[in-house]
């Protein structure tokens, strides 16, 4: 089932577009394709040290968050519970937009991180990873003698 | 309960900027309306929920800590934070809102007026 995890604005979905012409004409960055629309929604982001994950999955309990890093493939599972009554209470459901069910999102790491030295924190409903750069993949400065 | 596009038109024109429109899920029962909203990122600080007339208004601003020197080469949220406004239908209790915010899903519980509970009528037989 797909569902729009932010239905945007007008505004936002003209940048959508503008985003989604621009990668067409790029060359996609991952074989696994830009997963665009799943849950949680992600950002990826890196700097010289390391290499930050943000995944948006908010109210879980972040035992139940199973975070994997596999031969340089980093997943995200878990499961989110409806807010939904069950059927024999007497109630309305108006608007159903938020994601319920099992998710799993998985997104492929650069080659120079290093497994051994990850982080992980859930704070306001956000998932973020940070995954160390190995310290020989480190930009550094050579001094000429 | 619906979306207000009139209202959120004339927000939008006072302050033109995009936001992203937080996924709500919205239930009604006998007592009051529950209304779940998930608003990621956004910290008891920075989430604003208040209702004017009959209008509620939910509006967050993203506050994550991203280390200096970040670059993003994918971003799925990349406004900087959320908006929805909704109108309250009249039998709705404005004044005994309550609100939770926990781990980015917000809460809110908005009660009926007693007026507007459901009764049960007691048919009696002659």
């Amino acid at each position: 089932m797909y569902r729009s995890l932010f239905p945007r604005d007008v505004f936002a979905e003209l940048d959508r577009l503008q985003h989604e012409l621009q990668q067409a004409f790029e060359v996609s960055p991952s074989i696994r394709g830009i997963g665009r629309g799943g849950f949680p929604a992600l950002n990826v982001g890196g700097t010289p040290q390391a290499v930050e994950i943000y995944a948006f999955a908010p109210g879980l309990d972040p035992a139940t968050l199973d975070v994997k890093l596999e031969r340089g493939v980093l997943s995200i599972a878990g499961e989110r519970k409806g807010a939904l009554p069950v059927p024999e209470e007497k109630a309305a459901v108006h608007i159903n937009e938020r994601f319920a069910g099992r998710f799993r999102r998985v997104v492929s790491l650069p080659d120079d991180i290093d497994p051994d030295s990850v982080s992980a924190d859930y704070r306001d409903g956000v998932l973020h990873v940070s995954i160390k750069r190995r310290e020989s993949a480190q930009p550094r400065r050579i001094s000429i003698e | 309960m619906s979306d207000n596009t009139a209202a959120t038109r004339a927000t939008q024109a006072a302050r033109p900027e995009a936001i992203l429109l937080p996924p709500v899920d919205v239930i009604e029962n006998g007592t009051g309306i529950i209304l779940y909203a998930d608003l990621p990122g956004v910290s008891k600080d920075t989430l604003n929920v208040h209702v004017e007339a009959d209008t509620l208004t939910i509006e967050g601003r993203l506050s994550l800590a991203v280390p200096e020197g970040l670059e993003v080469s994918h971003a799925e949220v990349s406004l900087p934070g959320y908006r929805r406004t909704f109108t309250l239908s009249r039998e709705l209790d404005t004044t005994k809102v309550s609100a939770e915010f926990k781990q980015g899903l917000l809460t809110l519980r908005i009660p009926k007026a007693e007026s507007a509970q459901p009764r049960k009528i007691a048919v009696s037989v002659a």
